[in-house]
């Protein structure tokens, strides 16, 4: 199903300046975000920052698949039904303590 | 010119209806969902069912819209079954109504066990009454699980892919939906689902058949002219007009035709 000549269509010599201001302003955000968690004393095994680090790790992997290995490193990997809803909303990032596994 | 496949304009105001239509907007169809908080009876659901196939179409169309709708109790409701239920007994004397499309949004929010349940239970009602289906897969970290359990269902059950909407896929999911021969629709919200960049990449990778855009527009987060700016973002980075046409209106025309009750303003 993968485009086998997945290429955007920007130029090379124009892809990086026309994105690279807004992607550095988002990196200071991620940045200033984990200062802030550290200034308050938050425990720092929460398990959505700790899911945080380890998405920050696939940054530096190479590929053009880093968004999907971002998306599964927040998912929940079970493959069962829950017994019951135990809220409606989500989280962000699964927690491995949850009852679910 | 765009549709938007999956927008709640319940929650929207008249305004938003007048953008939509400055930007280009000739159609939309808008699944029943969650209000926010729970229905305390079926009774609420009797309104709501009127009130999209009743009102909204009047108020889209002072703005050149087609409106159309799908019919369902909603996953975030379905731990009730009892409540569930008697909900989908109201729906088949909805369906012949002009404007409606099929079932949706159905699928699972917490993947537990009644919303599989219910979700099945709207499959078999969606073969009764040979009705086309909009799927909505989980938020976040559920996605993926929940996508993986809402395509089994439907491969037990039967149904024919072609006629099956799965939406908000995302990087993690797209592939799995495309794959099993399923329609797949991208959400473009500003926090919690695709942004029209991502959006725009996923096209360039896993290719522009059987796939849409959609706002989702809703009372949460959300932006009604999504769609438009997706097809900006397409357009800045040189695509044809052609490619941008296929994913925000023909895409969307061909798998909603199917209906036999799909219209555009501009047709
Ligand atoms: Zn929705």
């Amino acid at each position: 199903m993968t485009n086998p000549d997945e290429r955007c269509p920007v130029p090379a010599d124009e892809v990086v300046g026309r994105y690279f201001l807004e992607h550095r302003a988002k990196l200071l955000d991620i940045a200033a975000f984990l200062d802030r968690v550290e200034r308050a004393g938050a425990p720092d095994d929460d398990f959505r920052i700790e899911a945080m680090h380890r998405a920050i790790d696939q940054l530096g992997v190479k590929g053009h698949d880093r968004a999907r290995r971002i998306q599964e490193i927040f998912s929940d990997p079970s493959l069962e039904p829950v017994d019951a809803a135990p809220m409606k909303g989500a989280l962000g990032a699964h927690d491995p303590e949850s009852a679910d596994d | 010119m765009y549709i938007d496949p999956h927008v709640h304009m319940v929650s929207r105001t008249t305004d938003d209806y007048e953008r939509m239509a400055l930007a280009g907007c000739v159609a939309i169809t808008e699944p029943a969902f969650w209000a926010g908080y729970d229905r305390s009876s079926a009774a609420g659901f009797f309104d709501y069912f009127r009130t999209l196939t009743e009102y909204e179409p009047r108020r889209a169309a002072q703005y050149g819209i087609a409106h159309h709708t799908w019919l369902c109790i909603n996953p975030k409701e379905a731990e009730d079954l009892g409540l569930a239920r008697e909900v989908m007994s109201i729906i088949p004397e909805f369906l012949e109504r002009p404007s409606v499309l099929g079932i949706g949004e159905i699928g699972l929010n917490k993947n537990s066990r009644n919303e599989l349940r219910i979700f099945e239970e709207h499959l078999e009602l969606a073969g009764r009454h040979d009705q086309m289906i909009l799927i909505h897969t989980p938020h976040l970290e559920d996605k993926l699980k929940g996508t993986r359990l809402i395509l089994d269902a439907l491969d037990d059950a039967g149904v024919d892919p072609g006629r099956v909407l799965v939406d908000h896929v995302e990087e993690h999911t797209v592939e799995l939906v495309l794959d099993r021969g399923y329609w797949a629709g991208m959400t473009l919200y500003p926090e919690t689902k695709c942004t029209p960049q991502r959006a725009a990449d996923i096209f360039e990778v896993y290719g522009q058949e059987r796939i849409w855009i959609n706002s989702a527009g809703d009372w949460g987060p959300s932006d009604p002219l999504a769609v438009p700016k997706c097809q900006q973002e397409l357009r800045s980075r040189g695509h044809l007009e052609e490619m941008i046409r296929k994913v925000s209106f023909e895409n969307p025309l061909k798998f909603l035709s199917q209906s036999g009750k799909f219209r555009t303003t501009s047709s």
